[in-house]
């Protein structure tokens, strides 16, 4: 306390407990996901209900309203499945099923999620690689940034099934040509990050290798490549998150074997929208997962980098 | 490129002795013609300079006079357009590349992630010496500039005056002959400046290096100057050139003294007719 407040008998008034409670990122959060799970049953109940009134009507029964809105949540193809149904649904897939069964989350997940990171690690590093091209050779900035630009144009969804069923005519099935589709849609946010990133040194710290007469590579890994770090991390959680979303379109044309997206494919070939619903709730706790493991590797090679936390 | 290292012109400081001459920077005749969208930009013209070893030499001026661009064509950062200059009798490309002088820049320019000490090493690891040998220079140029004990520190981590010591240390760690500094202080308060200034000099009287220093004021092209080129702008001109007879001890006290206000009035003077005929 100071000496002033000493004198004056005046403390700043620090915010009470209940005060600090409601601040804090934990209520924030509850909040939200509170008030998204409230919205879905509500969708649920009005969604389902024509579906509902049908049966009902068939049956020649008169519910209450009570009955009628538990009706609409317990339904076993609903347009919109309840939050509930989708938990017991994951639950059972992902806790009560062996991990090699072919009806375990974990095992479509893990075939998906395998495919992800290779084809997130090739995106990474094709992007960095032409960064690198296009920062040092100053006629690709204008004849290759183009076809980076345009490549993304080209809807996935159309360009997918062509790279499956190329690649499976020269005989590559299985794995790598879903990483690929990863890779096309992940390199692209690493290229354009890191030529940003490769450029990011300030005008006097270029000068300052050259009066040292550092060659190229020495000012490529003693100054560029550092510089560039930051900006690598940034594009590395978008190209992360755009690989999963590779991996899983990937998989739709293949005829549904596994993975995610078969789980999708099946799910609507068959009405099975709980199915489809409980993947779509794991890829994107997926996705969250892996956002948030790329920001702790940034926080720790920052760290170890010296910069100020 | 002609070098004319048969015919100089007579310098104004040194006497008829030539082989006691030791010429590191002989500019000649040098012009410095930026191309821009708005027509050609006159940075430099007829610069006619020469700096002998072991002397400290101030370029003065007000924005614009070329005093930086002239400093950049010694480093070979910038390539003149017309005349020739030598460094250490070869172009300034060549001695760029023996690595003949340090430079130290208006910022520190140190990198982040590098500690202080490694931050040092960097031109000693380009140049591809030895640890052992780099350990050494990074603590003798450390001790030099009074930055002993902060190796393991990071740049934030070290004041703007210290972070601008140690990028002198890191300038001296390649051990040049010649150090080209462009207002190292510029950007530091003045009382900071005033005691880096007399740390600079008394590390000029230990090292007996050739500086040439760029700056913008006064009391510190005097203080540390054996001689002050006088330069001003469009077309970057050098005015005059004022050999100062200070003593090369000099403490700070030395500014009240009748001689260092007479140098800093003719420097004033210069500076005034440089602009008077401008505007």
């Amino acid at each position: 306390m100071s000496a002033a407040a000493d004198i004056i008998g005046y403390t700043p008034a620090r915010p009470g407990m209940v005060t600090r409670f409601f601040r804090s990122s934990f209520v924030a959060v509850t909040v939200i996901v509170l008030a998204i799970i409230v919205i879905w049953y509500i969708a649920a109940t009005f969604l389902n209900s024509p579906w509902q009134y049908e049966v009902f009507a068939r049956a020649g029964e008169k519910p209450g309203v009570i009955e009628f809105v538990e009706a609409t949540w317990s339904q076993e193809r609903p347009v919109l499945p309840s939050p509930h149904q989708v938990g017991e649904e994951l639950y059972k897939t992902i806790f009560e099923t062996a991990p090699t069964s072919k009806r375990s989350l974990i095992y479509h997940g893990w075939i998906t999620l395998s495919s992800t990171l290779l084809g997130f690690v090739m995106g990474t590093a094709l992007g960095i690689l032409l960064a690198t091209a296009i920062v040092h050779v100053a006629s690709l900035d204008k004849s290759l940034m183009p076809w980076i630009v345009a490549s993304q144009t080209i809807p996935i969804l159309a360009i997918a099934p062509m790279v499956i069923v190329v690649l499976a005519s020269v005989g590559l099935t299985g794995l790598l040509p879903k990483a690929i589709i990863s890779t096309y849609l992940s390199f692209f946010p690493v290229a354009v990050g890191m030529v940003k990133g490769l450029r990011s040194p300030d005008p006097i710290n270029l000068d300052l290798m050259r009066t040292f007469n550092a060659s190229r590579p020495q000012t490529f890994w003693k100054l560029r490549w550092p510089s560039s770090v930051p900006y690598l991390f940034v594009s590395m959680r978008v190209a992360v998150a755009a690989s999963l979303v590779g991996a899983i379109v990937g998989e739709l044309p293949t005829g549904a074997v596994a993975g995610l997206g078969a789980r999708l494919l099946t799910g609507s070939y068959y009405g099975q929208t709980v199915q489809i619903w409980s993947a779509l709730v794991l890829a994107s706790v997926l996705a969250a997962v892996l956002v948030t493991l790329v920001g702790i590797a940034q926080r720790i090679v920052m760290r170890l980098m010296g910069v100020r936390a | 490129m002609t070098n004319e290292t048969t015919t100089r012109p007579s310098s104004i400081l040194a006497p008829d002795t030539p082989p006691e001459k030791d010429t590191v920077i002989k500019v000649d005749k040098l012009s410095l013609t930026f191309q821009t969208n708005d027509g050609p930009v006159h940075a430099l013209e007829d610069i006619n300079l020469e700096v002998e070893r072991g002397e400290f030499v101030s370029l003065i001026g007000p924005s614009g006079c070329g005093k930086t661009t002239l400093l950049r064509v010694i480093a070979d950062l910038e390539r003149q357009t017309g005349g020739s200059i030598t460094v250490n009798g070869v172009t300034p490309r060549e001695a760029r590349e023996k690595r003949a002088y340090g430079y130290v820049f208006q910022a520190a320019a140190l990198y982040p992630w590098r500690t202080i000490a490694r931050n040092v090493a960097l031109p000693l690891e380009i140049m591809g010496l030895a640890r052992a040998e780099r350990t050494r220079r990074v603590a003798d140029n450390l001790a030099l500039v009074n930055l002993q004990g902060f190796e393991r520190k990071y740049p934030w981590q070290l004041s703007g005056g210290m972070q601008q010591r140690a990028s002198i240390a890191r300038a001296l760690a390649v051990e040049p002959d010649l150090l080209l500094m462009d207002e190292p202080f510029g950007a530091l308060d003045e009382i900071v400046r005033d005691h880096l200034n007399e740390q600079l000099l008394q590390l000029w009287a230990k090292t007996n290096k050739t500086v040439v220093f760029v700056t913008h004021s006064i009391p510190e092209a005097v203080f540390l100057s054996t001689r002050i080129v006088v330069m001003s702008p469009r077309p970057g001109r050098i005015h005059d050139i004022i050999t100062s007879n200070l003593p090369k001890q000099r403490s700070l006290d030395i500014r009240e003294t009748p001689e260092f206000l007479k140098i800093a009035h003719r420097v004033r003077e210069g500076l005034r007719a440089g602009h008077s005929y401008e505007d």
